[in-house]
């Protein structure tokens, strides 16, 4: 049997240890002083900026009608398949609505596709990222815990118009 | 042949054949909204500009005869110049309306928008507006603002439906189609202007919103609405048929299909009414049962008669193979009763498509040897020569109170049934049927066509993978996890197996694992089907002559 040669022997002062163990806690007393980039996350939690991806959400108009017109255009351009879409006729000028929306949050892969093929800027990504389901059945959302007031989505809103083409 | 050049490539015609027919018998796609192949040339769309050498300007290749020796350049800069033009001009005031209009997906002008056009408007002003959602008929909805004016709707109810109901109105950028005063816009094939409308300007009230085109997968079948059998597609998403549109065969109904037939014909397949599970009488009531007890007492029931008070009533709504193994079942067991129901509505006919004969198999049966009425049922069982009867899809209590009163005249009733009916109510034993949409078989149409009929709705011993039938993306990747795949499934079987199974309780002989060997055994045994396989068939069916059948 023949040893591995090392890439490299360690010098004497290395197989000391000493001086490389004295080097890092010089380091940890100096981060000791400088200001604290960890979150104490529940308790304090992270706001991201208008450019995170969160969970998909449909946008509420004021007057507490959704904007999804139920085109479908999300859900044939998901590459997770999550989203279930059926329309129904509406008397409201938009003729068409989703009397059913779903999202299923674990085929979700957060790409954003859905918000970026929408006609209506009626689902957006919001900056939700807490998500913890105990079944299956939980992890698919409907209409009711999707809608999202428009006001509360007014940066991602902004941001997309800023950089959507 | 005279020949004619299209893109550098010399094309024979027939002449009086125009250039667009020339083009596309040559495989060249020239676009087109108002031409249809089966519809008066009207050449006011003027998408199909073509550049023809020695003609001082562009013509409209779908109303310019071909004459010999013409060169034609559909791919000329001045063609595609002309084309882009006549799409910013038909885009000025189309809306953007496709994430709400139903044609999205199979919409010509979205095609044409897509493949053809400049792709932005120079056009700032604001569009026109018109009425959106105006009822027509009774099934259709019109949508003057997608209207694209090509007129197809109109020359169709003149010349196809022969009823002249539909009309512009008003002129310039203000057109729009209406009925005549007082009129509707009613008659037996009005959804068919849906399907040739090259944009959603019609909309089918019953499909209305119900899914997106690309959600659904299509199967090739029939219909079963009348013994015409015109050829559909039936479109399914979910396991769940949510509209059937006409498949062109032009031996049978050409591209057309009567609304009765796209409406009422499908609807029973997912509906409430469908029979669950086996069903047997026990103590008066009905009660669920599963596939070997209700067999094995089917067959236990059946022995206990004599073989000639024994009747089975077979069904022109069944296919072929249904009721060839139903004839050789009653072999087996030395029964001579074979009867069937005729459902003809005498009068109830046309020159178009719709035939009086509401079956779609019923020369099918003839042909198997199956001729005699049932009114000769009626004194066999009056006079308690037949004793147990067994019904195929067939209401046979639905025919008549008489009816009712004889079926209870028996000793034993065993129905074998797709959905609910009077007659289910007074079986003792009842057995799920597949229906049409859920089973491979064969019809004869009344001209003597065989046509296939295939799978397109899951039942319990169907898989869409395993057993080839037509899929959805949805249904490519989807799990059983997905609520978009937990669509009902039947615990039905196709009448031929039910019959099958049962046998193995008497000679365990009539042994077939898929209609297709059934179709194969029916073409050896009878000279009329002789040669003929399901490859033969394929999509537009086989023409049985005339003189062949006759005598039988
Ligand atoms: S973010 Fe992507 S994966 Fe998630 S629903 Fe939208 S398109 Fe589908
Ligand atoms: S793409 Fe937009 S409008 Fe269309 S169904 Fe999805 S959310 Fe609704
Ligand atoms: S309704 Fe459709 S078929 Fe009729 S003229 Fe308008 S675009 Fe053509
Ligand atoms: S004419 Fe007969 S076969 Fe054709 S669609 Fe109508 S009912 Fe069906
Ligand atoms: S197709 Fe020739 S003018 Fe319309």
């Amino acid at each position: 049997m023949t040893t591995k040669k090392r890439f490299k022997d360690l010098t004497f002062w290395e197989r000391l240890y000493i001086p490389v163990i004295i080097k890092g806690l010089v380091l940890t007393l100096k981060t000791m002083f400088k200001p604290k980039v960890t979150m104490e996350y529940p308790e304090v939690k992270f706001e991201p900026p208008a450019s995170y991806r969160g969970r998909p959400v449909l946008v509420q108009e004021k007057n507490g009608v959704e904007r999804c017109v139920a085109c479908g255009l999300c859900s044939r351009v998901c590459p997770a398949l999550a989203i279930e879409v059926q329309a129904a006729e509406t008397e409201l000028e938009k003729e068409r609505f989703p009397q059913k929306f779903e999202i299923n949050m674990l085929r979700c892969i957060f790409c954003g596709f859905c918000e970026e093929v929408c006609p209506e800027e009626a689902i957006v990504m919001s900056k939700d990222y807490e998500l913890v389901f105990q079944d299956r059945d939980s992890a698919i959302f409907g209409k009711d815990k999707l809608l999202v007031p428009v006001e509360n989505l007014q940066d991602r809103i902004d941001f997309l118009r800023k950089f959507k083409k | 042949m005279p020949t004619i050049t299209i893109d550098g490539k010399q094309v024979e015609f027939k002449p009086g054949q125009t250039v667009i027919q020339a083009a596309m018998d040559a495989g060249i796609d020239i676009p087109h909204f108002c031409y249809h192949p089966k519809l008066s040339i009207s050449g006011n769309c003027r998408v199909c500009l073509v550049e023809i050498e020695k003609m001082p300007k562009l013509a409209i290749s779908c109303a310019t005869l071909a004459s010999d020796g013409m060169v034609v350049h559909t791919k000329s800069d001045k063609t595609l110049d002309a084309r882009n033009a006549v799409m910013e001009f038909i885009l000025i005031n189309h809306p953007l309306d496709c994430p709400i209009c139903d044609e999205a997906g199979e919409c010509k002008l979205q095609e044409y928008a897509f493949a053809h056009s400049r792709g932005e408007s120079r056009f700032d002003e604001i569009k026109n507006r018109k009425e959106k959602r105006v009822q027509l008929g009774p099934r259709v909805k019109f949508d003057a603002e997608r209207c694209i004016s090509c007129s197809r709707c109109i020359r169709f109810s003149d010349e196809i439906a022969k009823s002249n109901q539909l009309t512009f109105k008003n002129r310039g950028d203000k057109v729009t189609i209406t009925t005549f005063p007082g009129e509707s816009f009613d008659n037996p094939y009005t959804l068919n202007t849906v399907d040739i409308c090259p944009v959603g300007a019609l909309t089918n009230n019953d499909f209305r919103f119900k899914s997106r085109v690309w959600e659904m997968s299509s199967t090739n079948s029939v219909c079963i609405g009348c013994s015409r059998g015109c050829n559909i597609e039936i479109w399914v998403r979910n396991n769940e048929i949510l509209r059937l549109t006409p498949r062109y065969n032009e031996e049978v109904n050409s591209f057309w299909m009567c609304d009765n037939g796209r409406l009422n014909t499908f609807k029973f397949v997912n509906s409430e009414t469908r029979i669950d599970s086996c069903y047997l009488r026990k103590e008066g009531e009905l009660v669920k049962s599963n596939w070997v007890e209700a067999l094995e007492v089917t067959a236990k029931s059946l022995k206990e008669f004599k073989s000639n008070e024994v009747a089975f009533i077979a069904s022109p709504y069944s296919t072929l193979e249904d009721n060839f193994i139903l004839q050789k079942f009653a072999k087996q067991i030395n029964s001579n009763n074979i009867f069937y129901a005729n459902h003809i509505i005498e009068g109830d006919q046309d020159e178009i498509l719709i035939r009086e004969d509401k079956t779609p198999n019923s020369l099918g049966l003839k042909l198997l040897g199956i001729k005699n009425d049932i009114s000769k049922l009626i004194d066999l069982i009056q006079k308690k020569n037949v004793k147990a009867l067994l019904i195929m899809e067939e209401d046979l209590a639905g025919l008549g109170s008489e009816w009712e009163n004889l079926l209870s005249k028996l000793e034993l009733t065993i129905v074998i049934a797709t959905n609910q009916n009077k007659t289910t109510l007074l079986a003792d034993i009842i057995l799920p049927a597949a229906t049409y949409a859920e089973k491979h078989g064969t019809f004869v149409n009344f001209q003597g066509r065989v046509q296939r009929i295939r799978p397109a709705v899951e039942t319990e011993e169907l898989d869409r993978s395993l057993d080839g039938m037509s899929k959805s993306r949805w249904d490519k990747f989807g799990t059983k996890f997905d609520r978009w795949m937990q669509g009902k499934k039947y615990d039905a079987k196709p009448s031929w197996k039910i019959f099958t199974l049962l046998d193995s309780y008497f000679s365990n002989k009539i042994k077939f694992k898929m209609a297709e060997e059934v179709f194969d055994e029916i073409s050896k045994s009878n000279d009329v089907f002789k040669d003929l396989d399901y490859d033969v068939i394929g999509d537009l069916g086989s023409l049985i002559k005339k003189e062949v059948y006759q005598n039988v």
